[in-house]
């Protein structure tokens, strides 16, 4: 039986077993690959996607529990006139992502902190942000946040020596 | 890694290569000039030949192979380098860019075809590929400078240091300058005036005089035609607009809002999804597997036994690792279920204390020096996963004789001459796609591709396309880790506070001497090697055997000062020589973190100075012990001397990087072995820093002393574990001498 939920506002029927997980779904039944399989075991955050606007890691998610619930990708949060999000933006000026491979899920989580708190202290960002980045790109992410949020930077910063 | 950096190219497969042609490497005209400028006169080779069908098969001007200049004045660079967010490919655009006075806005960077057409013309990916020897091109170059590059090449993938210092500077400049003079002499013929007129600014030749202009787009198809200058001037570097900015990098966009296409992404057209386990024990094979309770498991299609591996196909990813969960496959141990931590740490003792080194290198009369009492500590270090996180993933397609493959692998040929020489195919009958990459630091290198053997071997006996992808279990269990490795180190002192003698005794696979820049001039000082081999595979984890070494030594220069009685930036003053740049970075370092400045109780100050890939980086760490007795670190001020800088913002982003890599591995790390096995699963038995315990603080300074170019993804990463150890020494007292630090934190 189809199990029918949004994505990224479009409502959907999806054939898939009830036990497999969101992120499978995601990527294999819709195409939508811009969320990644990272670990499997909702520890390090890649898959990171919004359920009902809450930020979940759809790799641990059986695609049963989403019947009914409104589901937001990376590929969903450019507004309908292509325009990058506001976080989409900040991580572009920050020149955020090394590999990048992480990065949909650092954004998704991002947006979610974001949308809750308005403007995250460093507290709240590292409390919050908890998806594990290999290329090290933690200070730049902090960076972004606040940004996307009007706050100055706090975290690097750097000066050119003398040629 | 090894000594002779050429025997680290041997690949783990046989060298006999099927199919191979060997005068595809083998490139007509190639120009060589002084210390090494390749592949700027390539025009009448066929293997230029086809590089240039292949380029203009899709429309514009081809010049010297990595670059194309449309009508449109779109300027395509083909990089034959693997970019994996180090940036190495806009810096390497960059590099071009500058010698031909492009317009930035109109410059494309893609991969070059795993071809080896690109590869002759890039020297090193036909270095690589062809492994078995090299290309007659290159005979009468020294064999030291052969290596130096090899070696190079072979760790481009962790930082643009090789990409821009070897491809960048020996090639792409001279390909850009080259090209810039073709289309002025065009340009010279049609505007009917000398060519000493004319400049070039944003795409465009102007003469002045005449206020009139040309684009390079509609002067690219007559440019294209000329021999070009296999020696042209290059700029001074006064006159630099785009190198040594902070361009932003090209690959960025594409990684904000989920379209960048990894291997992972990959998707054809009646594609099934195989997973696999192999023999946990290393050096083990598949005894049995009863097959029927995978294929119970709705959506598994077939279980494929190999040698040392059970894999299952299936219609997705989920229906085969739940059909490979269910199976219950016997492996052999191959004789290593006796092997623990515990026992290689053993063994790895047993052998310094034997005193029988497998290579020494230093000088001086060490053993005088040390006298009877030296001051003696013992040191060890686990094996380390990469940790990508994008976890293996490569699809394949057998198809009326031909094979295709589409992941993202660091070495593009000789992925694509590994499933030559598995499948048994002519090479012109095996392609490989190369694709965005999640992620490396190592993982990726031609030796260590097994994924490569086993899609191969599955996608010539099936008669549909399949991605396999390696679970992050599987990912975890077989890595190609860095070395478990010891060190026993002993010095002695002077009554005026300097070294009378220095001793680093280690255990590990490989030799660390061709990696190793042991700063401080002393008057004996000894470095032995003794070869310890386990049955793991063990390989290139960022920044090499630079990340033990600097471990070993910055410790124990911290051990030394105290037992000096010295301030550890003084005492390390003390043994550099005057004018010398490891000097200047440490001065600089010291004044920039405020060494010396008072701190809240219970924080303290580390320093560590290391040379790694011909970069200087020194690190001052603040930290404290938090309640729970897991290290916190606030604050990092790193100095770097990498000679110059081609982008400086990713630039930073490396050193960032490499030093959170860097205090991650020291804080919670560790691959450990028990009954031949690794005893770590996933992810969450194998803690990578997040960002709570990141550095709130980095202050990044680069010395641009002008010294030649070093690297930039690796320097970063071997200060940072010894900077941290010597931060919380001040901070408590407590010398770690074991990592990771966590493992003495619970204990």
């Amino acid at each position: 039986m189809a199990i029918q939920t949004s994505i990224n506002g479009k409502p959907v029927a999806l054939s898939a077993e009830p036990d497999t997980p969101l992120l499978w779904v995601i990527r294999e039944e819709l195409g939508l690959t811009g969320t990644k399989f990272g670990c499997g075991i909702a520890a390090c955050g890649a898959c990171t996607v919004h359920v009902n606007g809450e930020p979940a890691r759809s790799c641990s998610v059986p695609v049963s529990e989403v019947a009914g619930k409104s589901i937001t990708t990376i590929e969903g949060l450019k507004s309908a006139d292509g325009t990058l999000h506001a976080v989409q933006q900040a991580w572009i000026s920050a020149q955020v992502p090394q590999c990048g491979y992480c990065q949909s899920g650092q954004i998704m989580a991002a947006v979610a902190l974001i949308e809750k708190t308005g403007s995250p202290s460093d507290a709240q960002i590292d409390e919050a942000m908890t998806n594990i980045c290999r290329c090290g790109t933690y200070p730049r992410i902090r960076k972004a946040i606040h940004a996307a949020t009007g706050q100055a930077a706090k975290a690097s910063k750097t000066a050119e020596g003398a040629a | 890694m090894a000594d002779n950096p050429t025997a680290e190219m041997q690949p783990a497969a046989p060298a006999k290569r099927k199919g191979v042609k060997r005068r595809a490497f083998l490139i007509g005209g190639v120009a060589i000039v002084g210390a090494g400028l390749f592949g700027i006169s390539i025009a009448d080779s066929n293997a230029s030949k086809a590089a240039k069908a292949r380029v203009e098969g899709e429309g514009g001007h081809s010049f010297a192979t990595w670059l194309k200049i449309g009508e449109d004045d779109v300027i395509t660079i083909y990089s034959p380098h693997t970019d994996i967010g180090q940036g190495s490919n806009t810096g390497l655009a960059q590099m071009l860019a500058e010698e031909l006075d492009a317009a930035w806005d109109q410059v494309r960077v893609v991969s070059a075809p795993a071809e080896s057409a690109f590869a002759n013309v890039g020297l090193g990916r036909g270095f690589l590929a062809d492994m078995t020897g090299q290309p007659a091109i290159i005979n009468g170059i020294p064999q030291s400078f052969l290596s130096f590059i090899a070696r190079q090449m072979n760790l481009q993938i962790t930082g643009g240091s090789s990409a821009l210092r070897f491809t960048g500077r020996m090639t792409f400049q001279n390909v850009g300058a080259a090209t810039r003079l073709a289309l002025v002499e065009t340009a010279a013929k049609r505007l009917n005036v000398p060519a000493a007129e004319l400049t070039t600014q944003d795409s465009h030749v102007i003469h002045a005089k005449s206020g009139r202009s040309l684009r390079y787009g509609e002067l690219a198809a007559e440019a294209a035609t000329l021999s070009l200058d296999n020696a042209p001037k290059l700029k001074d570097p006064s006159q630099y607009r785009l190198v040594r900015q902070s361009m932003q990098r090209l690959d960025i966009p594409a990684k904000v809002d989920g379209s960048a296409q990894y291997g992972m992404d990959f998707s054809v057209r009646d594609m099934r999804v195989a997973t696999i386990m192999a023999a946990p024990v290393r050096g083990g094979k598949l005894i049995s597997v009863d097959t029927a309770p995978a294929l119970a498991v709705k959506g598994v299609q077939k279980v494929i036994k190999l040698d040392d591996a059970v894999a299952v196909i299936g219609t997705g990813y989920w229906p085969a690792i739940s059909g490979l969960r269910a199976l219950s496959p016997q492996f052999s141990d191959g004789g290593n279920g006796g092997i623990s931590t515990a026992s290689i740490f053993k063994a790895q003792d047993d052998l310094i204390a034997k005193g029988e080194a497998d290579g020494e290198a230093g000088d001086g009369d060490v053993q005088a020096g040390l006298g009877a009492k030296p001051i003696e500590a013992k040191y060890q270090v686990p094996f380390l996963h990469h940790a990508m996180m994008e976890p293996f993933a490569l699809t394949a397609h057998f198809k009326d004789g031909k094979l295709n493959l589409w992941g993202g692998m660091q070495a593009p040929l000789a992925t694509k001459m590994m499933a030559v020489e598995v499948s048994g195919l002519d090479a012109d009958n095996v392609t490989f796609h190369p694709m965005i990459i999640g992620g490396s630091f190592g993982r990726r290198l031609p030796m260590y591709m097994e994924i490569v053997g086993q899609v191969t071997k599955l996608a010539m006996q099936l008669p549909y396309p399949v991605k396999l992808i390696w679970s992050r279990e599987e990912e975890v269990a077989q890595g190609a880790y860095r070395p478990q490795s010891s060190a026993a180190l002993k010095a002695s002192l002077t009554k005026e506070k300097r070294i009378a003698a220095y001793r680093n005794d280690y255990a590990q696979p490989e030799s660390a001497e061709a990696e190793t820049v042991f700063p401080y001039t002393l008057s004996a000082v000894s470095r032995r090697h003794f070869a310890h081999v386990s049955n793991q595979q063990t390989g290139a984890w960022r920044s090499v055997n630079s990340t033990q070494q600097g471990f070993y030594n910055e410790s124990f220069m911290d051990e030394l000062a105290n037992a000096a009685g010295e301030d550890p930036v003084v005492f390390r003053r003390n043994h550099l020589k005057a004018g010398s740049r490891h000097l200047r970075v440490l001065d600089e370092v010291a004044a920039r973190s405020g060494w010396g400045s008072p701190l809240p109780a219970g924080t303290g100050r580390g320093v560590a100075l290391v040379e790694s890939f011909k970069t200087i980086v020194a690190h001052v760490v603040e930290a404290s012990v938090g309640e729970d007795g897991m290290p916190k670190v606030h604050k990092v001020t790193t100095v770097v001397d990498a000679g110059s800088i081609v982008n400086p913002d990713a630039a930073m982003a490396q050193i960032e990087g490499g030093t959170i890599m860097g205090l991650s591995s020291a804080i919670g790390e560790a691959i450990t072995l028990e009954k031949g096995a690794v005893q770590q699963s996933n992810l969450s038995d194998y803690p990578l820093l997040k960002m709570a315990g990141a550095p709130l603080v980095m202050d990044v300074h680069f010395l641009n002393s002008g010294a030649d170019m070093g690297g930039i993804g690796e320097p970063g990463v071997p200060p940072a574990a010894p900077a941290l150890a010597n931060a919380l020494f001040a901070a408590t007292g407590k010398r770690v001498r074991n990592l990771p630090i966590m493992t003495q934190a619970k204990a």
